[in-house]
C-alpha cells in the first residue's frame, strides 16, 4: 500500500556487511579533503547541496532571528524584543499552542497505540481496511478535516442541527481544533508505533508467556515499556505537526490564538514584520527541540531489538475479550475518518449546506473557472519542484552514506532541519531574506519551487538513507572496479535500487507541494496564487461547498499523479527481490 | 572450449614500502592498519594473503583495488605507479565477498556490465558476454535475477562478471567464505583451474589457512600489518620463520630444546638430557642454546611406556582423545610442553585411551628449530 508509511519516523539500523575491523574505521579528514579534491562530480554535488542548504534554509532562519533583535535603526538590541514578547499578545497564543499541542499529542498517540497494537498483535478481520484508511489524513488536502468539522457541527450542522436541533452551537474553538488534529495526525502516530511494535523481538514477549505470564501481564511489564521510546518519539513528532498546524486553526480555532496563525495575521492584518518573526521565532524553539529530543535522543535510546533477520511469524492474539473491543475501536476510528470525508464529498455537490440539500455541479464549475488558474499553478509547481526534491533527496542520502568528507555531519543536521522548520517560520525568512537585493525572487514561481523542494527533501533523505544503509557498500565498489563512474554507478546502480525510497520521496514531495499553506501564504503574488490559498480565501468568505468542491478535485489530482508517478518509477527498471546482493547460503 | 580467448593482459603488481593508517575508532590516536608492506606479484601468478582477522590483508587489497588511499609508500601495476589513477581507470576486478552482485539486473547484465560501462561495440559485448556465461555454465539461468539462483551459482556469476572485461588483475576478498563446506571446497578448486587457465595475475585474501594452501602459488602471510613470511605453500608449512607462522598454517608442537651445535643444515640438540639429531633444522633457530623445536601433529608418534628404545624421546600422559575415524587426536600432557598427536589410520595402530601413560617418538625429519623467546606469542 503507501509506500510513505512513515519512513522519517523511523530510523533503521545500520546492517553493513561487517567484517574486518579496519575496513569500517574512518579516514582522516586530511584523506577526505584529498579524496574530495580527486572526484571532481563528488565536489560539485558536495558544493551544489551545501549552497542550497545555506541560501534556502539557514539564510532565512538567520534572517529571522537578526530580524527579531534588531531595532528599526539597524542597531543590536535585545531589548525591543524582551519588551514585545512580555506582553500578553504574544504569551496567549504561546500557551494555546502549547496546550494544544500536549493534547493533540496525548490523545492522538494513544488513538496510534491502540490502533498500531491491534493491527500488529490481534488476529482480526479487516486489517488491510484499517491500515488504508489510516494513512488518508496524511496524503490528503488541508482545511478538509475542519470543513466536515463545520458541515457536521456548525450552526447548520448536520448533526449539531439537523440531528439535535441545537441552534447555537459553536464549532470554534479549542474543542474542535483538537479533534480535528488529533484525526490528521494520529496516522503518524500509528506509525512509530507499529514500526517500534513490529520490531520488538517476539521471542521477548514468547520468553514471557514462556514463563507463565498472561497476555495482560505482558502487555503490562513487557511490551509497554519497551514500546515507551516509540510513545515518547510520536508525542513529539505529533506535537511538531500540531505546532505547525496553519490550516485547521486558521479555519476553525474561533478566538483560541495559536502562533503560526497569530504570526501570519500580524504580518499581513497589522503590517508588524518584526512582531511577526518573533511569533516565528518563538514557534521555532519548541518544534526545534522536540525534533533534537526525537532525532538525537530517543533514537539512541530504543530498545527496539534487531536481528537483521525477518522477525519470525508472531503468535496473534484470539482471544475474544481481546479482539473485538480493538475492532470495535478501530472500526469507530476509521468510521470517523469516512464519516468526515464522506461529508465533503457529499457536501462538494449541494446547493447549500444545511439550507438547500438538492444536486448541483455549480461549485465545480466554479472551480473549473475561477478557481483554475490557481489549480494549474498548484500543479504545476507540484510537478516543477517534485523531481527537483526527489533527487536531491537522493544525492543527499547517498553523500551522506556512501561518502566521505568535511562537513558531513553539518549537511545531514541541516537538511533534516526542514522537518521541524514550521512553515509559517520559512515564509517570514523566505521573505526576509528574498525580498531585496541581491535576492529578489519574492513573488516568483522560482522561489516557490524552492520552497517546496526544500521543505519536501526530507521523507526523500529518510528513506534513501535507510534504503543505503541496508545495501551492500560493495555493490557500488563492484560497479566502480568495472570501470564505472561515479556518475554512472548513481544512475545505474544506487537509484534503482533506491527506487522504493525515490518513489515514495517523489510522492511526499508532490503531496506536500500541492497542500502547502503555511509557507506559501507568505510567498503567493497576483501571478502565482495557488490552489490551498484559495481555498482558504473561500473559508474567509463562507463559501464552504465552493471550498468542497476544490478539495474534492484536489484529491482527484493526488491521486491521478501517484498513479503516474508510479508508472513512471516503474519505467526505471526492476529493483530486483534482495538488496543485499546475493547471499542465498550465508551461513 | 574457448577459454584462450580471453587475450591475457596480466601485469605484475609491486607493492612497495606500502602504509596505511586509520584514526582509530574514539578518534584519539592512529591505527596502523598496513605497516611497511613490500612485496611483487608476478604475472599470472595467484598469490594469497593469509592472516586473522584485522591483520590488514583487506586494507592492502582495497588499496590495490583503490577503494582506500595508502597513507605512503606505492603500488605499481605493470610497472606504473597507480596512485593518481582512480579505483575506475584502473583495469582491474575484484570478487567481492557478498558477490555484490547487482540486484536489480539479469545474470546477462551482470555479466555484461563492465563491457557496456567501456561503451563496446553491442557485437563485442554480446559476443564476450556469451562466451564468460558458457564458461561459467550460466548460459541456461541468464535471464534469472540474481536473488533466483543458487550461492554456487551466485559465486560463478560474480567471477564471470570480473573476468570479462579482462581484467590485468584479479582481486579475491574471501569469495568462498559464504559457501557451505563442500560446495566451497568444490569451487576453490575451480576457481584455481580457471585461474591457471586464463593465466590471469590474482591477489586472493582469506583467513582460511587450507583455502590458502589449496590454491596459491605463493602465501603472504600478514599479522598486525606486517609481512610475517612469504613463499609457497610448502615452503610455509615446511619451513615457518616463526611460532607464530608455524601456529597459523597448520597446526603445530613447540617442545624447548637445548641446541648443542650445527653441523650444514642439521643441528645436534639435547631434550630432556637425551640427545638427538635434526637433519633439517632451518635457518630460523639460533646456532646454539635455547630454541623451540616444531614438529606438526602428524610427526609424532605415541608408543608403550615401557618401551626401551631410544628413539622415545619423551613420556606423558594423554589428557584427552578424540576419535575421527580416519584421525585419532590425542592431547598429551608432558613435563616439557603439552604436545598434541594425530595419528593417521588409527585402526592399522594401537590405539590409546585416555589417562594411558605414554611414550612419544619424534619424527626429526621435519621437525624444525625456531627462536626460543619471541615477541608476539600467539
Amino acid at each position: 500500500m503507501w509506500v510513505i508509511s512513515g519512513a522519517h519516523f523511523r530510523h533503521l539500523p545500520h546492517t553493513d556487511n561487517v567484517k574486518e575491523t579496519d575496513t569500517f574505521m574512518r579516514e582522516n579528514t586530511r584523506l577526505s579533503v584529498a579524496h574530495l579534491v580527486r572526484d571532481p562530480v563528488l565536489l560539485f554535488l558536495v558544493l551544489l547541496v551545501v549552497t542550497g542548504l545555506i541560501l534556502f534554509i539557514l539564510l532565512p532562519l538567520y534572517k529571522i532571528v537578526a530580524y527579531s533583535v534588531t531595532t528599526d535603526e539597524g542597531r543590536l538590541s535585545i531589548r525591543a524584543a524582551w519588551d514585545i514578547l512580555r506582553s500578553k499578545s504574544y504569551l496567549q497564543p504561546l500557551k494555546n499552542s502549547m496546550l494544544l499541542g500536549l493534547t493533540t499529542g496525548i490523545l492522538a498517540t494513544i488513538i496510534g497505540y491502540v490502533f498500531a497494537y491491534a493491527l500488529t498483535r490481534v488476529d482480526m478481520p479487516l486489517k488491510g481496511f484499517f491500515k488504508a484508511i489510516a494513512t488518508i489524513p496524511i496524503i490528503s488536502p488541508p482545511f478538509i478535516l475542519s470543513l466536515s468539522m463545520i458541515f457536521l457541527f456548525g450552526r447548520n450542522g448536520l448533526i449539531t442541527n439537523k440531528l439535535l436541533g441545537l441552534e447555537d452551537s459553536n464549532v470554534y474553538g479549542m474543542h474542535s481544533l483538537v479533534v480535528v488534529q488529533t484525526i490528521s495526525f494520529f496516522p503518524i502516530a500509528y506509525l512509530t508505533l507499529t514500526g517500534t511494535l513490529a520490531k520488538l523481538n517476539p521471542a521477548v514477549e514468547d520468553a514471557a508467556l514462556n514463563l507463565g505470564a498472561s497476555r495482560a501481564r505482558i502487555f503490562r511489564t513487557v511490551t509497554l515499556p519497551l514500546s515507551v521510546p516509540g510513545i515518547l518519539s510520536s508525542l513529539l513528532l505529533v506535537f511538531i505537526q500540531s505546532l505547525e498546524d496553519f490550516s485547521n486553526p486558521a479555519v476553525i480555532s474561533g478566538s483560541f490564538s495559536t502562533l503560526a496563525v497569530e504570526a501570519y495575521r500580524t504580518i499581513t492584518g497589522m503590517y508588524d514584520m518584526r512582531g511577526g518573526s518573533l511569533m516565528a521565532l518563538l514557534l521555532l524553539v519548541p518544534t526545534l527541540i522536540a525534533f533534537v529530543l526525537q532525532k538525537y535522543w530517543l533514537s539512541g535510546k530504543s530498545f527496539v531489538t534487531v536481528t537483521g533477520k525477518p522477525t519470525t511469524s508472531r503468535q496473534q492474539s484470539r482471544d475474544p475479550k481481546l479482539v473485538w473491543p480493538l475492532f470495535a475501536f478501530c472500526m469507530l476510528v476509521a468510521l470517523t475518518i469516512v464519516l468526515f470525508y464522506g461529508t465533503v464529498l457529499v457536501g462538494a455537490f449541494v446547493k447549500i449546506w444545511g439550507i438547500n440539500f438538492s444536486f448541483t455541479w455549480a461549485h465545480f464549475k466554479y472551480v473549473m473557472t475561477l478557481g483554475w488558474t490557481p489549480l494549474r499553478n498548484s500543479v504545476v509547481l507540484a510537478l516543477a519542484s517534485t523531481p527537483i526534491a526527489g533527487l536531491l533527496g537522493m544525492i543527499i542520502a547517498f553523500l551522506v552514506v556512501r561518502k566521505e568528507f568535511p562537513g558531513k555531519k553539518a549537511m545531514e543536521f541541516v537538511s533534516m532541519l526542514t522537518f521541524a522548520v514550521p512553515g509559517t517560520v520559512v515564509g517570514i525568512g523566505y521573505i526576509l531574506a528574498f525580498n531585496g537585493k541581491p535576492f529578489m525572487w519574492t513573488g516568483s514561481a522560482f522561489l516557490l519551487i524552492m520552497a517546496f523542494t526544500f521543505r519536501n527533501m526530507p521523507v526523500g533523505i529518510e528513506s534513501g538513507t535507510s534504503t543505503l544503509l541496508q545495501i551492500d557498500r560493495s555493490i557500488e565498489e563492484a560497479s566502480t572496479i568495472l570501470g564505472a563512474t561515479g556518475a554512472v554507478t548513481f544512475r545505474r546502480i544506487s537509484l534503482p535500487m533506491l527506487k522504493q525510497a525515490f518513489f515514495s520521496g517523489l510522492v511526499y514531495s508532490f503531496v506536500r507541494a500541492m497542500t502547502a499553506v503555511s509557507a506559501v501564504i507568505f510567498l503567493i503574488s497576483p501571478r502565482w496564487n495557488l490552489a490551498t490559498i484559495s481555498i482558504f480565501s473561500l473559508f474567509e468568505s463562507s463559501k464552504y461547498s465552493d471550498a468542497a468542491a476544490y478539495i474534492v478535485v484536489m484529491i482527484a489530482i493526488i491521486i491521478v499523479a501517484i498513479g503516474g508517478l508510479n508508472l513512471l518509477v516503474g519505467l526505471l527498471g526492476n529493483s530486483g527481490t534482495i538488496a543485499s546482493g546475493g547471499n542465498g547460503e550465508r551461513a | 572450449m574457448s577459454e584462450r580467448d580471453f587475450s591475457t593482459r596480466s601485469s605484475n603488481v609491486s607493492l612497495v614500502h606500502l602504509t596505511k593508517k586509520f584514526r582509530s575508532l574514539d578518534g584519539s590516536g592512529e591505527v596502523t592498519a598496513v605497516d611497511d608492506v613490500t612485496l611483487e606479484i608476478k604475472a599470472g601468478e595467484l598469490v594469497t594473503i593469509l592472516g586473522p582477522s584485522g591483520c590488514g590483508k583487506t586494507t592492502t587489497l582495497r588499496m590495490i583495488a583503490g577503494f582506500e588511499y595508502p597513507t605512503s609508500g606505492s603500488i605499481l601495476i605493470g610497472g606504473k605507479d597507480v596512485a593518481m589513477i582512480p579505483p575506475n581507470k584502473r583495469g582491474l576486478s575484484m570478487v567481492f565477498q557478498s558477490y555484490a552482485l547487482f540486484p536489480h539486473l539479469t545474470i546477462y547484465e551482470n555479466v555484461a556490465y563492465g563491457l557496456r560501462v567501456q561503451k563496446l561495440p553491442a557485437a563485442e559485448i554480446r559476443e564476450r558476454t556469451e562466451r564468460a556465461l558458457e564458461l561459467m555454465q550460466l548460459t541456461p539461468m541468464a535471464k534469472r535475477y540474481p536473488s533466483q539462483v543458487s550461492g554456487g551459482q551466485q559465486q560463478r556469476i560474480a567471477l564471470a562478471r570480473a573476468i570479462v572485461i579482462e581484467p590485468s588483475v584479479l582481486l579475491f576478498d574471501e569469495p568462498l567464505s559464504n559457501l557451505d563446506a563442500k560446495l566451497r571446497e568444490y569451487m576453490r578448486d575451480e576457481l584455481r583451474k580457471l585461474q591457471k587457465r586464463l593465466g590471469i595475475t590474482s591477489l586472493y585474501v582469506t583467513h582460511d589457512q587450507s583455502e590458502a594452501m589449496a590454491i596459491s602459488d605463493r602465501v603472504v602471510i600478514m599479522k598486525d600489518g606486517r609481512i610475517q613470511q612469504v613463499g609457497t605453500p610448502r615452503e610455509i608449512y615446511a619451513f615457518p620463520h616463526s611460532k607464530f607462522v608455524a601456529d597459523f598454517m597448520g597446526k603445530a608442537n613447540f617442545i624447548r630444546v637445548n641446541v648443542l651445535g650445527r653441523e650444514g643444515e642439521s643441528a645436534r640438540i639435547d631434550l630432556e638430557g637425551t640427545q638427538f639429531t635434526v637433519p633439517r633444522a632451518g635457518k630460523a633457530g639460533p646456532a646454539v642454546g635455547q630454541a623451540l623445536l616444531v614438529v606438526r601433529p602428524e610427526a609424532l608418534r605415541l608408543t608403550n611406556p615401557s618401551s626401551n628404545q631410544p628413539s622415545v624421546a619423551l613420556r606423558g600422559r594423554i589428557d584427552r582423545f578424540t576419535y575421527f575415524g580416519n584421525i585419532a587426536r590425542y592431547e598429551v600432557s608432558t613435563d616439557n610442553a603439552p604436545l598434541l598427536i594425530e595419528s593417521y589410520n588409527p585402526e592399522a595402530s594401537s590405539v590409546f585411551e585416555e589417562g594411558a601413560e605414554v611414550g612419544i617418538i619424534i619424527d626429526f625429519e621435519s621437525a624444525r628449530l625456531l627462536p626460543a623467546a619471541e615477541q608476539g606469542n600467539s
